[in-house]
């Protein structure tokens, strides 16, 4: 009698469990419910043919693509130096790298303000020397994504590393693979999954950045002014043109996760795959 | 462990004391960014003369103020830089609305003016970082209408949030020069220098207040900031009289 109860609890989940998950979808949807709800579909074809809008839309796919990559070629070694390699103040390094993941965006924005804006600490020098004014540029919007992003690729990738068991790599060398060969055909490939997470998740972050982006680089349609800075804009004037930008962010947002969605969840048996 | 279990309790009773004393309503008044000195003035002496009274004053730009009122924010008093944005909550407010004050607008520059800026044609200078904000925005408005009444032409680098932020930009040296009002280069001091636009081609910013509610707060509020005492403190921080 026992062991046929037994059996069947563990065919069902427990009820209070998915009462809790259900309360967790809810909360995560009925949110856009509220905007499809209120979204004036008939203005929306006018809204997204305005110029200020697709200028808007291109500069924060261009700005959100050049973070990530920016993030990719310095994230990725900062990474591997944080799993592989011992020294004295790994932890505090690996504390900064990932502190503007916990800070507001703001005083992530203020921050880059103070240390690179023209007056800055070190962008005066920049400009002085060299001319080079970040705020108020697009290359400033990127410093500004890529500044608050990029800890989510290191996390993820250093995480991977350290799982990796390092004598797949010994072994491929110890049968003459040269040191990078052996990275790009062992390791790299290995924890791929790890690394188009870290991947996304860094350009879902520089896609929706707006307090560092609107407090360091400024407010300018086609040069700063990115999609969540012009529906922030939208919303005090014409809260139905902020709805519809709202609708294509978050359409763009889900196809691409729907799309990666294999690579994001990872498949267990990838890891092991060599 | 003991000691953090202690500390965190005593933390937690602290932050449960600052609690309401039955005693105080709260009174909240929505103002300008540009109101943020003179009505945190106003605030204490209002304060002092009404101790059963504590008013809480939320600072942003007018067209936000009027924006969070719209969505039903719980505010008692209304206090805007134009007429547009208070005709904006026309349906939320008790009563007219009361103009109370005026302002004008003034060029500013960092400290000691570096850039040599003496008027408005100066702005013109395509080498400037010239901020403003939105047009929507009272002080983007004003300064629309009297560059096009200049007959100036002048690409801003960014539209920033509210006047403060307009000035924030200019004293910290990121923007070489902005437009803001006379009474901001007033309460900024020393941060930065002004450059006065003659009246001809300045205008004249009505600044109205209007009751939110028929809350006896909200009226006493609004009789203080009118009555002579309260125009005596606007006058003292740059405005001019409505």
């Amino acid at each position: 009698m026992i062991r046929m109860r037994r059996n069947r609890r563990t065919h069902r989940p427990p009820i209070a469990i998915l009462v809790l998950a259900a309360i967790a979808v809810a909360f995560f949807t009925l949110p856009f419910l509220g905007i499809l709800w209120r979204t004036p579909w008939s203005d929306a074809i006018d809204v997204i043919r305005d110029e200020s809008v697709r200028q808007a839309l291109w500069l924060s796919i261009l700005t959100s693509v050049l973070a990530t990559a920016v993030a990719i070629v310095i994230g990725v070694p900062l990474a591997w130096v944080l799993a592989r390699v011992d020294f004295r103040f790994r932890n505090v390094v690996r504390a900064l790298a990932t502190l503007s993941m916990v800070l507001p965006p703001v005083v992530g924005g203020v921050a880059l303000f103070f240390s690179f804006g023209r007056r800055g600490l070190f962008g005066q020098y920049l400009y002085d020397w060299f001319g080079i004014r970040l705020p108020f540029t697009t290359a400033g919007v990127v410093v500004a994504q890529t500044f608050v992003a990029m800890p989510f690729l290191v996390l993820t990738v250093e995480s991977a590393f350290r799982q990796f068991d390092m004598r797949y790599e010994d072994a491929a060398r110890s049968l003459g693979a040269g040191r990078w060969h052996a990275f790009r055909r062992i390791t790299l490939p290995t924890i791929r999954p790890a690394i188009i997470a870290g991947l996304v998740l860094a350009w879902a972050r520089a896609l929706g950045e707006f307090g560092a982006t609107i407090t360091f680089a400024g407010n300018l349609p086609g040069t700063t002014q990115t999609m969540p800075l012009a529906t922030y804009i939208a919303l005090e004037s014409d809260p139905g043109a902020a709805l519809v930008l709202s609708i294509v962010l978050i359409v763009i947002s889900f196809g691409v996760l729907i799309g990666l969605r294999d690579r994001w969840l990872g498949n267990p048996h990838e890891v092991t795959r060599s | 462990m003991r000691v953090a279990g202690i500390v965190g309790l005593t933390l937690v009773a602290l932050a449960g004391c600052g609690g309401t004393d039955s005693d105080v309503d709260t009174l909240t008044v929505f103002a300008t960014s540009s109101l943020t000195e003179v009505f945190a003035r106003l605030e204490s002496e209002f304060e002092a003369a009404n101790t059963d009274l504590d008013v809480v004053v939320s600072n942003a730009a007018s067209s936000e103020l009027a924006r969070q009122i719209i969505e039903g924010a719980p505010a008692d008093v209304f206090a805007a830089a134009d007429l547009m944005n208070m005709d904006r909550v026309s349906d939320q407010i008790d009563g007219s609305p009361i103009v109370f004050a005026t302002n004008r607008l003034q060029i500013v520059t960092e400290p000691g003016n570096p850039r040599g800026v003496t008027s408005l044609d100066d702005l013109a200078d395509p080498s400037l970082l010239f901020v403003t904000s939105d047009r929507r925005v009272p002080i983007g408005g004003y300064t629309e209408t009297v560059l096009q009444r200049a007959g100036v032409s002048v690409r801003p680098v960014s539209y920033e949030e509210n006047v403060k932020a307009i000035l924030n930009k200019v004293a910290t040296g990121e923007a070489d020069v902005g437009i803001v009002f006379v009474t901001d280069v007033l309460a900024a001091g020393s941060r930065v220098t002004g450059v006065v636009i003659p009246d001809e081609a300045n205008v004249v910013a009505q600044y109205p207040m209007a009751r939110l509610n028929s809350s006896d707060g909200a009226r006493r509020f609004v009789d203080f900031v009118t009555s002579s005492t309260g125009r005596a403190i606007l006058g003292e921080f740059g405005f001019g009289a409505p």
